[in-house]
C-alpha cells in the first residue's frame, strides 16, 4: 500500500498486517546478526585501541609519542569517512576475506571499520575521566601498569564504557540499515527495495517501527546496566 | 642514621616552557617510630616532597633513603616492591569506587600475590584496627568522609609498611573527624611503631600528633625542631606566622567553644 493512493491512516493500519511482518522475520534476523557480530568486534577492538590511546597519551602511564600520534591520526582519517564511503572502500577487503564483496558478512567488515574508531575515541575519553588521584593511589601501593589498567581504570570507568558502548551499538544498527543498500540484506534492504523503489509505504513503516524499537531497547538496556552499577556503588 | 633521610633534594617543573623550582635543597631526617610533621602554606612544595619519597614524582637531584634503601637508585621492579613498604594516605582519599570497603583494603594484598587464604585474616585485622568491621560490604560512595579516610588508612596499612606518608589526610574533614583520624594515627603509631610523615597545612594536626616538625616555605625548609620549640619560639617568619595564627585561633576556640 502506498501513500500515493491511500491515506496516511490506511497505510499505518496496513503496516501492521501479519503478512508484512511474516516477510520481515528473515530481515530482522539478518539485522540482529549483523548488529551482534559487528558490536562484538567493535567492543573488543574499541576497548583495546581505547586503552592504548589512554596509556600512550603524553600524560598516560606509558607515554609513547610517535605511536600515539600515528594512531590518533589514523583514527581521525577513518572517522572522517562517511559510512557509505566506508562500505564502498571495504569492498575489496571483503572480497579478500570472503571471496565476495556483498552480503551480510562483507558488510560486517565495513561496519566494524567505521564504528571501531568511533568507539575507541569514546573509550579513550571515558578512561581519561578517572581521577588522577586514584591512579596515584594505585601507584603508591606498588601496582604495575597492567594492574592499574585491569584492576583500577577499567572497573572504575565501567559505567561510562557501557554507556559509550550503547552509543556505538546504536550507530552499528543505523549502519546495518545503510548496508542494506549494498546487498547486506536486513531491515534496510526491505526499506530500500519495497519502501523506496516500489512505494510500498506500509512495509517502510514496519521497518521504521523495528528500527525504533531496536534503538530504544538498546538504549534502555545500556542505561539500565550502567545505572545499576552506579547504584550498587552508591554513586547515584 | 635516621630512618628517613632526605639530602639536598631539588625538583623543578617545566610547565608551558617556563621552569618552576618547587624544591630547593631539602634536608630532612626522620627517626624510626616518630610522627614527624611538615607544615607549609599552599604551594610550598609539601605534596611534591611527599611524592618524591615514593617516586610518584621524579626529583632532579639529591638523596632519599628509607630504612637504609636508596630510593633513587631502585630499578622499576625494585621500586614497585619498595612502594609496598611505604603507605600513603591522601586528602581526597582516592578510594576505588568499584570495590567494596573489604576489596579496597584487600587491593594491596591482591596485587602483591599474597596467599589468598591469608588475605581475609589480614583485611579483617586491619579493618578492626581502624574501626570499620561493620562497613566491609559497603561501597566507598556510601561512606562519610571520616569513614572514607579510615578505609584509606587501612588500605595503606594492610601491607604492614614501615613508613606512612599522610598527605593532608585530615584537610578535607571536619574538626571532630580530624581529631578522630589523628587519634587513630597516633594509636597505630604507638601499637606498631610505624614511622609517620604527616604533611599538612593544619597547625592543630601537627601540634596534636607530632613530636618534631619542619616548616616548609618556597621549596625550602626554613625551620625544624621540636614542635613545642617552634610554636613557642619560632625563628622563621612562617613559623612565627603559624604560631601567631594558632594562638589567636586558640583564643577564639576558647571563647566560642569551637574547633579542637
Amino acid at each position: 500500500m502506498s501513500l500515493l493512493d491511500s491515506s496516511l491512516w490506511e497505510v499505518i493500519v496496513a503496516s501492521f498486517n501479519p503478512e508484512i511482518w511474516k516477510e520481515l522475520i528473515k530481515p530482522i534476523g539478518e539485522t540482529l546478526y549483523m548488529t551482534a557480530i559487528s558490536s562484538a568486534i567493535v567492543l573488543v577492538f574499541g576497548v583495546i585501541i581505547g586503552i592504548f590511546l589512554t596509556t600512550a597519551n603524553p600524560d598516560g602511564l606509558i607515554p609513547l609519542k610517535v605511536p600515539y600520534v600515528t594512531a590518533g591520526w589514523l583514527i581521525n582519517v577513518l572517522r572522517s569517512l562517511p559510512q557509505m564511503v566506508m562500505i564502498i572502500l571495504m569492498v575489496p577487503v571483503a572480497r579478500l576475506f570472503f571471496g565476495k564483496s556483498y552480503g551480510t558478512n562483507a558488510c560486517i567488515i565495513a561496519i566494524s571499520a567505521s564504528c571501531i574508531p568511533m568507539y575507541a575515541r569514546i573509550v579513550e575519553s571515558s578512561l581519561l575521566e578517572i581521577g588522577k588521584g586514584k591512579i596515584e593511589a594505585a601507584k603508591s601501593i606498588g601496582s604495575t601498569n597492567f594492574q592499574i589498567i585491569t584492576k583500577v581504570i577499567l572497573p572504575e570507568t565501567l559505567p561510562g564504557l557501557i554507556r559509550g558502548f550503547t552509543v556505538a551499538v546504536i550507530s552499528v544498527i543505523s549502519m546495518t540499515a545503510l548496508a542494506g543498500m549494498f546487498g547486506a540484506g536486513g531491515i534496510g534492504d526491505i526499506a530500500v527495495r519495497f519502501g523506496y523503489q516500489r512505494f510500498q509505504h506500509d512495509r517502510l513503516f514496519a521497518c521504521v517501527y523495528i528500527l525504533v524499537i531496536l534503538v530504544q531497547v538498546t538504549q534502555g538496556i545500556g542505561n539500565l546496566i550502567s545505572n545499576k552499577i552506579l547504584k550498587t556503588r552508591n554513586l547515584l | 642514621m635516621s630512618y628517613l633521610e632526605i639530602k639536598n633534594l631539588y625538583k623543578k617543573y617545566n610547565t608551558h616552557g617556563s621552569e618552576l623550582e618547587v624544591l630547593k635543597g631539602i634536608d630532612l631526617e626522620v627517626e624510626q617510630g616518630e610522627i614527624y610533621g611538615i607544615i607549609g602554606f599552599s604551594g610550598a612544595g609539601k605534596s611534591t616532597l611527599a611524592r618524591c619519597i615514593n617516586r610518584l614524582e621524579t626529583c632532579d637531584s639529591g638523596e632519599i633513603s628509607v630504612g637504609g634503601t636508596d630510593i633513587l637508585a631502585l630499578s622499576k621492579k625494585e621500586l614497585l616492591k619498595e612502594r609496598r613498604k611505604i603507605g600513603m594516605v591522601f586528602q581526597n582519599f582516592n578510594l576505588f569506587d568499584s570495590r567494596t570497603v573489604y576489596k579496597n583494603i584487600a587491593y594491596p594484598l591482591e596485587i602483591s600475590n599474597y596467599p589468598k587464604s591469608q588475605i581475609k585474616d589480614r583485611v579483617l585485622e586491619t579493618a578492626e584496627l581502624v574501626g570499620l568491621t561493620d562497613k566491609l560490604d559497603a561501597y566507598p560512595g556510601g561512606l562519610s568522609g571520616g569513614q572514607k579516610q579510615r578505609v584509606g588508612i587501612a588500605r595503606a596499612l594492610v601491607n604492614k609498611p614501615e613508613l606512612l606518608i599522610s598527605d593532608e589526610a585530615t584537610s578535607a574533614l571536619d574538626p571532630q573527624t580530624t581529631l578522630q583520624i589523628l587519634d587513630l594515627l597516633k594509636e597505630i603509631n604507638k601499637k606498631s611503631g610505624i614511622t609517620i610523615l604527616m604533611i599538612t597545612h593544619e597547625l592543630d594536626a601537627i601540634r596534636y600528633s607530632c613530636d618534631r616538625m619542619a616548616v616548609l616555605e618556597g621549596g625550602k625548609i626554613i625551620e625544624k625542631g621540636s614542635v613545642a620549640g617552634i610554636f613557642n619560639n619560632p625563628k622563621s617568619r612562617t613559623g612565627a606566622l603559624f604560631a601567631k595564627v594558632f594562638s589567636e585561633f586558640q583564643n577564639i576556640s576558647l571563647t566560642e567553644g569551637a574547633g579542637i
